[in-house]
Protein backbone atom coordinates (compact mmCIF):
# COMPACT_ATOMS: atom_id res chain seq x y z
CA UNK A 1 0.00 0.00 0.00
CA UNK A 2 1.39 3.02 -1.43
CA UNK A 3 1.56 6.09 1.93
CA UNK A 4 -0.92 9.04 2.22
CA UNK A 5 0.62 12.21 2.89
CA UNK A 6 -0.20 11.70 6.54
CA UNK A 7 2.09 8.28 6.44
CA UNK A 8 4.86 10.12 4.52
CA UNK A 9 4.81 13.27 7.45
CA UNK A 10 4.86 9.98 9.89
CA UNK A 11 7.95 7.73 8.65
CA UNK A 12 10.11 11.58 7.90
CA UNK A 13 9.23 12.07 12.04
CA UNK A 14 11.16 9.11 12.49
CA UNK A 15 14.10 10.99 11.08
CA UNK A 16 13.96 14.07 13.91
CA UNK A 17 16.24 13.47 16.63
CA UNK A 18 16.70 14.27 20.00
CA UNK A 19 18.24 18.09 20.57
CA UNK A 20 17.24 18.91 16.45
CA UNK A 21 16.28 22.51 15.27
CA UNK A 22 13.99 21.82 12.45
CA UNK A 23 12.67 24.08 9.70
CA UNK A 24 8.94 22.40 8.26
CA UNK A 25 8.51 23.48 4.63
CA UNK A 26 4.63 23.91 3.63
CA UNK A 27 2.35 20.87 2.95
CA UNK A 28 3.63 17.97 4.11
CA UNK A 29 6.44 18.78 6.23
CA UNK A 30 4.34 21.20 8.17
CA UNK A 31 2.34 17.40 9.11
CA UNK A 32 5.76 15.94 10.08
CA UNK A 33 5.14 18.15 13.71
CA UNK A 34 1.99 15.88 14.65
CA UNK A 35 4.38 12.82 15.01
CA UNK A 36 7.26 13.47 16.51
CA UNK A 37 7.99 11.65 19.52
CA UNK A 38 6.65 13.18 22.63
CA UNK A 39 9.91 11.93 24.67
CA UNK A 40 12.36 13.91 22.85
CA UNK A 41 13.55 17.53 22.97
CA UNK A 42 12.99 19.40 19.29
CA UNK A 43 12.00 23.10 18.67
CA UNK A 44 10.68 24.20 14.98
CA UNK A 45 11.82 27.42 13.46
CA UNK A 46 9.62 29.14 11.34
CA UNK A 47 12.19 31.41 9.08
CA UNK A 48 9.45 34.15 8.94
CA UNK A 49 10.91 35.00 12.75
CA UNK A 50 10.26 32.15 15.58
CA UNK A 51 12.11 29.57 17.41
CA UNK A 52 10.36 27.09 19.38
CA UNK A 53 6.68 27.53 17.27
CA UNK A 54 3.34 25.14 18.75
CA UNK A 55 0.00 24.41 17.58
CA UNK A 56 -2.80 26.56 16.17
CA UNK A 57 -4.35 28.61 18.84
CA UNK A 58 -7.84 27.71 20.20
CA UNK A 59 -10.20 29.90 18.75
CA UNK A 60 -10.66 33.71 20.22
CA UNK A 61 -6.73 33.92 21.05
CA UNK A 62 -5.41 34.48 17.68
CA UNK A 63 -2.62 36.64 17.41
CA UNK A 64 -2.42 39.09 14.05
CA UNK A 65 1.55 39.64 15.39
CA UNK A 66 2.33 35.77 15.83
CA UNK A 67 2.31 33.72 12.74
CA UNK A 68 4.38 30.95 10.90
CA UNK A 69 6.03 30.85 7.28
CA UNK A 70 2.65 30.15 5.61
CA UNK A 71 0.83 32.89 6.89
CA UNK A 72 -1.11 31.21 9.53
CA UNK A 73 -1.98 31.95 13.32
CA UNK A 74 0.26 30.14 15.59
CA UNK A 75 1.23 29.53 19.44
CA UNK A 76 4.42 29.56 21.00
CA UNK A 77 5.93 27.07 23.49
CA UNK A 78 8.31 27.93 26.62
CA UNK A 79 11.13 28.58 25.87
CA UNK A 80 10.44 30.27 22.31
CA UNK A 81 12.07 33.29 20.96
CA UNK A 82 11.36 35.94 18.15
CA UNK A 83 13.74 37.36 15.76
CA UNK A 84 14.34 39.57 12.85
CA UNK A 85 14.53 37.77 9.06
CA UNK A 86 18.09 38.45 8.87
CA UNK A 87 19.04 36.58 12.14
CA UNK A 88 16.59 33.81 11.08
CA UNK A 89 18.62 33.44 7.98
CA UNK A 90 21.76 33.26 9.63
CA UNK A 91 20.53 30.73 11.79
CA UNK A 92 19.61 28.58 8.27
CA UNK A 93 22.91 29.72 6.32
CA UNK A 94 24.82 29.45 9.04
CA UNK A 95 24.20 25.75 9.34
CA UNK A 96 22.36 26.10 12.98
CA UNK A 97 19.19 24.18 12.02
CA UNK A 98 20.22 20.84 11.72
CA UNK A 99 17.22 19.22 9.51
CA UNK A 100 15.14 21.34 6.89
CA UNK A 101 12.29 19.12 5.42
CA UNK A 102 10.21 20.31 2.61
CA UNK A 103 8.25 19.69 -0.92
CA UNK A 104 9.35 19.41 -4.40
CA UNK A 105 8.19 18.94 -7.66
CA UNK A 106 11.09 17.28 -9.44
CA UNK A 107 14.93 15.64 -7.00
CA UNK A 108 17.48 14.65 -9.37
CA UNK A 109 20.20 11.70 -8.65
CA UNK A 110 22.75 14.04 -8.12
CA UNK A 111 20.60 15.82 -5.75
CA UNK A 112 19.48 18.74 -7.30
CA UNK A 113 16.22 19.99 -6.71
CA UNK A 114 13.24 22.25 -8.21
CA UNK A 115 10.33 23.73 -6.51
CA UNK A 116 9.64 27.07 -7.24
CA UNK A 117 8.88 27.78 -10.68
CA UNK A 118 6.90 26.46 -13.74
CA UNK A 119 7.49 28.11 -16.75
CA UNK A 120 4.81 29.29 -17.97
CA UNK A 121 2.66 29.39 -15.12
CA UNK A 122 2.03 31.84 -12.68
CA UNK A 123 5.76 32.12 -10.89
CA UNK A 124 4.75 33.00 -7.28
CA UNK A 125 8.52 33.02 -6.14
CA UNK A 126 11.02 30.84 -3.84
CA UNK A 127 10.59 32.77 -0.40
CA UNK A 128 13.29 31.11 1.78
CA UNK A 129 13.80 27.82 -0.02
CA UNK A 130 16.99 28.40 -2.01
CA UNK A 131 18.81 29.97 1.20
CA UNK A 132 17.34 26.27 3.05
CA UNK A 133 19.06 24.38 0.46
CA UNK A 134 21.61 25.78 -0.36
CA UNK A 135 22.58 25.57 3.19
CA UNK A 136 21.16 23.01 5.79
CA UNK A 137 23.41 19.88 5.75
CA UNK A 138 20.51 17.60 6.79
CA UNK A 139 18.06 18.28 3.82
CA UNK A 140 14.73 15.65 3.25
CA UNK A 141 12.54 15.82 0.63
CA UNK A 142 8.63 14.77 1.55
CA UNK A 143 6.75 14.45 -1.76
CA UNK A 144 5.13 12.33 -4.07
CA UNK A 145 6.88 9.67 -6.15
CA UNK A 146 4.90 10.72 -9.17
CA UNK A 147 3.15 14.00 -10.48
CA UNK A 148 -0.62 14.20 -11.15
CA UNK A 149 0.19 12.81 -14.63
CA UNK A 150 1.71 9.54 -13.70
CA UNK A 151 5.47 10.88 -14.52
CA UNK A 152 8.37 10.08 -12.32
CA UNK A 153 9.56 13.01 -10.00
CA UNK A 154 12.33 11.24 -9.17
CA UNK A 155 14.85 12.03 -12.31
CA UNK A 156 18.30 11.73 -13.70
CA UNK A 157 18.16 15.85 -14.29
CA UNK A 158 15.68 17.73 -13.09
CA UNK A 159 13.49 19.65 -15.91
CA UNK A 160 12.34 22.55 -13.95
CA UNK A 161 14.22 25.73 -12.90
CA UNK A 162 16.42 24.41 -10.05
CA UNK A 163 16.27 25.53 -6.33
CA UNK A 164 19.05 24.47 -5.26
CA UNK A 165 22.26 22.37 -6.61
CA UNK A 166 23.15 18.39 -5.00
CA UNK A 167 21.79 19.20 -1.57
CA UNK A 168 19.00 16.72 -1.16
CA UNK A 169 20.26 13.65 0.93
CA UNK A 170 17.29 12.37 1.47
CA UNK A 171 13.58 11.68 0.40
CA UNK A 172 10.97 9.94 1.15
CA UNK A 173 7.70 9.42 -0.93
CA UNK A 174 4.65 7.65 -0.87
CA UNK A 175 6.41 4.74 -2.35
CA UNK A 176 10.07 4.66 -0.60
CA UNK A 177 12.74 6.16 1.31
CA UNK A 178 15.31 6.65 -0.85
CA UNK A 179 18.89 8.26 0.18
CA UNK A 180 21.17 10.11 -2.36
CA UNK A 181 24.50 9.35 -3.10
CA UNK A 182 27.44 9.92 -5.43
CA UNK A 183 26.00 6.47 -7.48
CA UNK A 184 22.07 7.74 -7.58
CA UNK A 185 19.00 7.30 -5.75
CA UNK A 186 19.99 4.23 -3.12
CA UNK A 187 16.25 2.31 -1.67
CA UNK A 188 16.73 2.31 1.60
CA UNK A 189 12.99 0.89 2.61
CA UNK A 190 9.78 0.44 0.43
CA UNK A 191 5.95 1.26 1.47
CA UNK A 192 4.50 -1.64 2.86
CA UNK A 193 3.41 -4.48 0.21
CA UNK A 194 4.86 -1.91 -1.96
CA UNK A 195 6.88 -4.19 -4.65
CA UNK A 196 10.74 -3.20 -5.72
CA UNK A 197 9.12 -3.32 -9.46
CA UNK A 198 6.49 -0.69 -8.41
CA UNK A 199 10.00 1.43 -7.57
CA UNK A 200 11.52 0.79 -10.33
CA UNK A 201 9.39 1.52 -12.74
CA UNK A 202 7.84 4.90 -10.94
CA UNK A 203 11.58 6.45 -10.53
CA UNK A 204 13.22 7.84 -14.31
CA UNK A 205 16.83 8.22 -12.13
CA UNK A 206 19.31 6.25 -11.54
CA UNK A 207 18.23 3.27 -9.04
CA UNK A 208 20.24 1.28 -7.21
CA UNK A 209 18.94 -1.62 -5.63
CA UNK A 210 20.42 -3.77 -2.66
CA UNK A 211 19.64 -7.30 -1.86
CA UNK A 212 17.46 -6.63 0.82
CA UNK A 213 14.64 -3.98 1.26
CA UNK A 214 12.71 -3.71 4.47
CA UNK A 215 9.49 -2.59 4.78
CA UNK A 216 8.80 0.96 6.45
CA UNK A 217 8.03 0.81 9.87
CA UNK A 218 5.36 3.07 10.38
CA UNK B 1 18.15 63.09 23.65
CA UNK B 2 17.91 63.82 19.64
CA UNK B 3 13.91 63.95 18.76
CA UNK B 4 12.77 61.87 15.96
CA UNK B 5 9.29 62.49 16.80
CA UNK B 6 6.93 64.07 13.98
CA UNK B 7 3.14 64.85 14.56
CA UNK B 8 1.73 62.07 12.21
CA UNK B 9 1.86 60.44 8.77
CA UNK B 10 1.97 63.68 6.70
CA UNK B 11 4.96 64.89 8.16
CA UNK B 12 6.87 61.55 8.47
CA UNK B 13 6.26 60.90 4.47
CA UNK B 14 7.30 64.52 3.78
CA UNK B 15 10.23 64.36 0.69
CA UNK B 16 8.64 61.34 -1.10
CA UNK B 17 8.56 61.23 -4.27
CA UNK B 18 7.52 59.34 -7.62
CA UNK B 19 10.18 57.47 -8.92
CA UNK B 20 11.86 56.46 -5.14
CA UNK B 21 12.91 53.35 -3.85
CA UNK B 22 10.63 52.66 -0.85
CA UNK B 23 11.76 49.37 2.05
CA UNK B 24 8.62 48.30 3.04
CA UNK B 25 8.73 46.04 6.27
CA UNK B 26 6.30 42.68 7.14
CA UNK B 27 5.88 39.20 6.37
CA UNK B 28 2.62 38.69 4.77
CA UNK B 29 0.50 41.05 6.61
CA UNK B 30 1.96 40.32 9.49
CA UNK B 31 3.82 44.06 10.91
CA UNK B 32 3.23 45.91 7.25
CA UNK B 33 3.85 50.26 8.10
CA UNK B 34 -0.35 50.17 7.56
CA UNK B 35 0.22 54.36 7.57
CA UNK B 36 2.77 54.95 5.68
CA UNK B 37 0.97 53.21 3.09
CA UNK B 38 -2.15 54.67 3.12
CA UNK B 39 -0.21 57.53 2.84
CA UNK B 40 1.59 56.56 -0.32
CA UNK B 41 -1.98 55.48 -1.67
CA UNK B 42 -3.32 59.47 -0.76
CA UNK B 43 0.22 61.09 -2.52
CA UNK B 44 -0.83 59.62 -5.66
CA UNK B 45 3.31 59.35 -5.79
CA UNK B 46 3.73 56.83 -8.90
CA UNK B 47 6.65 54.49 -10.60
CA UNK B 48 7.95 53.50 -7.35
CA UNK B 49 10.14 50.78 -6.43
CA UNK B 50 9.15 48.64 -3.36
CA UNK B 51 11.64 46.19 -2.03
CA UNK B 52 9.21 43.98 0.67
CA UNK B 53 9.11 40.78 1.13
CA UNK B 54 5.77 40.12 -0.09
CA UNK B 55 3.43 42.41 -2.38
CA UNK B 56 0.09 42.21 -0.26
CA UNK B 57 -3.18 41.34 -1.13
CA UNK B 58 -5.75 42.62 -3.28
CA UNK B 59 -7.11 44.52 -0.56
CA UNK B 60 -4.99 45.33 2.21
CA UNK B 61 -1.06 45.95 2.45
CA UNK B 62 0.76 47.00 -1.01
CA UNK B 63 -2.06 45.54 -2.52
CA UNK B 64 -3.82 49.27 -1.97
CA UNK B 65 -0.67 50.65 -3.89
CA UNK B 66 -0.40 48.08 -6.92
CA UNK B 67 -4.73 48.83 -7.36
CA UNK B 68 -3.40 52.50 -7.99
CA UNK B 69 -0.59 51.55 -10.07
CA UNK B 70 1.80 53.02 -8.61
CA UNK B 71 4.05 50.25 -8.10
CA UNK B 72 6.71 49.85 -11.38
CA UNK B 73 9.17 47.00 -9.52
CA UNK B 74 8.63 45.06 -7.15
CA UNK B 75 11.59 42.93 -5.48
CA UNK B 76 10.09 40.42 -3.34
CA UNK B 77 10.85 36.81 -2.20
CA UNK B 78 7.11 35.11 -2.44
CA UNK B 79 4.03 37.74 -4.10
CA UNK B 80 1.30 34.67 -4.04
CA UNK B 81 -2.05 35.72 -2.49
CA UNK B 82 -2.73 38.44 -4.78
CA UNK B 83 -4.51 38.31 -7.95
CA UNK B 84 -4.14 42.07 -8.96
CA UNK B 85 -0.51 41.58 -8.47
CA UNK B 86 -0.52 38.82 -11.57
CA UNK B 87 -2.55 40.76 -13.56
CA UNK B 88 0.08 43.27 -13.85
CA UNK B 89 3.17 41.18 -13.75
CA UNK B 90 1.90 39.09 -16.51
CA UNK B 91 0.27 41.82 -19.02
CA UNK B 92 3.83 43.25 -18.34
CA UNK B 93 2.67 46.64 -16.41
CA UNK B 94 4.72 45.63 -13.24
CA UNK B 95 8.68 44.42 -13.40
CA UNK B 96 8.95 41.89 -10.33
CA UNK B 97 12.70 41.15 -8.63
CA UNK B 98 12.20 37.11 -7.12
CA UNK B 99 15.57 36.76 -5.18
CA UNK B 100 15.73 34.81 -2.04
CA UNK B 101 14.37 35.67 1.64
CA UNK B 102 17.46 35.37 3.09
CA UNK B 103 19.25 37.19 0.48
CA UNK B 104 17.15 39.89 0.82
CA UNK B 105 17.36 40.42 4.42
CA UNK B 106 20.76 40.44 4.48
CA UNK B 107 20.64 43.02 1.21
CA UNK B 108 19.05 45.22 4.24
CA UNK B 109 21.13 44.52 7.32
CA UNK B 110 24.14 45.12 4.56
CA UNK B 111 22.94 48.35 3.84
CA UNK B 112 21.74 49.31 7.31
CA UNK B 113 25.95 48.02 8.15
CA UNK B 114 27.60 49.28 5.78
CA UNK B 115 28.80 46.44 3.36
CA UNK B 116 28.69 47.06 -0.25
CA UNK B 117 28.06 43.61 -0.87
CA UNK B 118 28.42 40.03 0.69
CA UNK B 119 28.64 36.33 -0.60
CA UNK B 120 25.95 34.03 0.12
CA UNK B 121 25.24 30.25 -1.38
CA UNK B 122 21.62 31.01 -1.66
CA UNK B 123 20.77 30.93 -5.21
CA UNK B 124 23.92 29.23 -6.89
CA UNK B 125 23.27 27.34 -10.16
CA UNK B 126 19.75 28.80 -10.25
CA UNK B 127 18.60 31.10 -12.46
CA UNK B 128 19.14 33.53 -9.80
CA UNK B 129 22.53 33.61 -10.11
CA UNK B 130 22.57 34.07 -13.78
CA UNK B 131 24.69 37.33 -14.70
CA UNK B 132 26.12 37.41 -10.84
CA UNK B 133 29.71 37.02 -9.63
CA UNK B 134 30.42 33.69 -8.25
CA UNK B 135 33.37 32.40 -6.28
CA UNK B 136 34.58 29.36 -4.27
CA UNK B 137 35.43 29.71 -0.72
CA UNK B 138 36.42 26.54 1.14
CA UNK B 139 35.43 24.30 -1.78
CA UNK B 140 31.78 25.22 -1.71
CA UNK B 141 30.42 28.03 -4.58
CA UNK B 142 28.83 31.54 -3.33
CA UNK B 143 27.02 34.21 -5.49
CA UNK B 144 27.83 37.70 -4.80
CA UNK B 145 24.88 39.88 -3.59
CA UNK B 146 24.66 43.52 -3.83
CA UNK B 147 23.40 45.78 -0.68
CA UNK B 148 20.17 47.43 -1.31
CA UNK B 149 20.38 51.59 -2.07
CA UNK B 150 16.52 52.73 -0.65
CA UNK B 151 15.34 56.37 -0.52
CA UNK B 152 13.04 55.76 2.68
CA UNK B 153 12.54 52.81 4.52
CA UNK B 154 8.94 52.70 6.41
CA UNK B 155 8.77 50.30 9.22
CA UNK B 156 6.01 49.39 11.93
CA UNK B 157 7.50 48.55 15.29
CA UNK B 158 5.23 47.92 18.47
CA UNK B 159 6.44 50.27 20.75
CA UNK B 160 8.92 53.16 20.91
CA UNK B 161 9.71 56.61 22.25
CA UNK B 162 10.78 60.22 20.50
CA UNK B 163 14.65 59.64 20.53
CA UNK B 164 13.53 56.36 17.93
CA UNK B 165 13.97 53.56 20.29
CA UNK B 166 12.13 50.82 19.02
CA UNK B 167 10.85 47.21 20.14
CA UNK B 168 9.40 44.86 17.99
CA UNK B 169 6.34 42.11 19.05
CA UNK B 170 6.02 38.65 18.01
CA UNK B 171 6.51 37.58 14.70
CA UNK B 172 5.21 41.22 13.20
CA UNK B 173 9.36 41.96 13.55
CA UNK B 174 10.75 40.31 10.32
CA UNK B 175 11.81 42.87 8.29
CA UNK B 176 11.45 45.78 10.16
CA UNK B 177 14.60 45.83 12.55
CA UNK B 178 16.62 44.99 9.21
CA UNK B 179 15.54 47.77 7.19
CA UNK B 180 15.81 50.64 9.72
CA UNK B 181 19.03 52.51 8.86
CA UNK B 182 18.96 50.65 5.30
CA UNK B 183 17.84 53.19 3.93
CA UNK B 184 18.90 57.15 3.19
CA UNK B 185 15.60 58.04 5.39
CA UNK B 186 13.64 55.18 7.52
CA UNK B 187 10.04 56.23 8.62
CA UNK B 188 9.13 54.42 12.15
CA UNK B 189 5.29 54.31 12.89
CA UNK B 190 4.54 52.66 16.33
CA UNK B 191 1.55 51.42 17.89
CA UNK B 192 2.67 53.23 21.27
CA UNK B 193 4.38 56.10 21.29
CA UNK B 194 5.96 56.14 24.33
CA UNK B 195 7.71 58.93 26.85
CA UNK B 196 10.92 58.76 26.98
CA UNK B 197 12.50 57.08 29.38
CA UNK B 198 10.38 54.70 30.01
CA UNK B 199 11.83 51.57 27.82
CA UNK B 200 14.33 49.53 29.49
CA UNK B 201 17.43 50.40 27.38
CA UNK B 202 18.08 46.83 27.86
CA UNK B 203 15.02 45.78 25.94
CA UNK B 204 15.48 47.89 22.66
CA UNK B 205 15.53 45.90 19.70
CA UNK B 206 16.64 48.97 17.21
CA UNK B 207 18.31 51.94 18.94
CA UNK B 208 17.12 55.35 17.71
CA UNK B 209 20.17 56.16 15.62
CA UNK B 210 19.20 53.77 13.19
CA UNK B 211 15.58 56.08 12.53
CA UNK B 212 15.13 58.95 10.95
CA UNK B 213 11.33 60.25 12.14
CA UNK B 214 8.69 58.38 14.01
CA UNK B 215 5.15 59.26 14.72
CA UNK B 216 2.12 57.08 16.72
CA UNK B 217 0.57 55.41 14.25
CA UNK B 218 -3.57 55.22 13.58
CA UNK B 219 -6.46 52.94 13.22
CA UNK B 220 -4.09 49.51 13.01
CA UNK B 221 -6.67 46.63 10.99
CA UNK B 222 -3.89 43.73 11.63
CA UNK B 223 -5.54 41.53 9.18
CA UNK B 224 -4.86 38.26 9.69
CA UNK B 225 -4.22 36.38 6.47
CA UNK B 226 -4.33 32.87 7.44
CA UNK B 227 -6.70 32.15 10.70
CA UNK B 228 -5.76 28.40 12.04
CA UNK B 229 -7.18 27.58 15.07
CA UNK B 230 -8.03 24.54 16.93
CA UNK B 231 -10.67 23.18 19.08
CA UNK B 232 -11.00 24.09 22.61
CA UNK B 233 -11.02 20.20 24.62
Amino acid sequence: MALDKNQIAQRIAQEVKNGYYVNLGIGIPTLVANYVRNDIEVEFQSENGVLGMGPFPYEGEEDADIINAGKQTITTLPGASFFDSATSFSMIRGKHVDLTILGAMEVADNGDIANWKIPGKMVKGMGGAMDLVASAENIIVAMMHTNKAGESKLLSTCSLPLTGVGCVKKIVTNLAVLEVTPDGFLLLERAPEVSIETIKNATEGKLIIPDHVPEMNL
Amino acid sequence: MITKKVNGVQEALQGVKSGMTMMLGGFGLSGIPENAIAELVRLNVNELTCISNNAGVDDFGLGLLLQKHQIKKMVSSYVGENAEFERQMLSGELDVELIPQGTLAERCRAAQGGFPAFYTPAGYGTEVAEGKETREFHGKMYVLEYAFDADFAFIKAWKGDAAGNLIFKGTARNFNPNMCGAAKITVAEVEELVPVGTLDPNQIHIPGIFVQRIFQGENYEKRIEQRTVRQKP
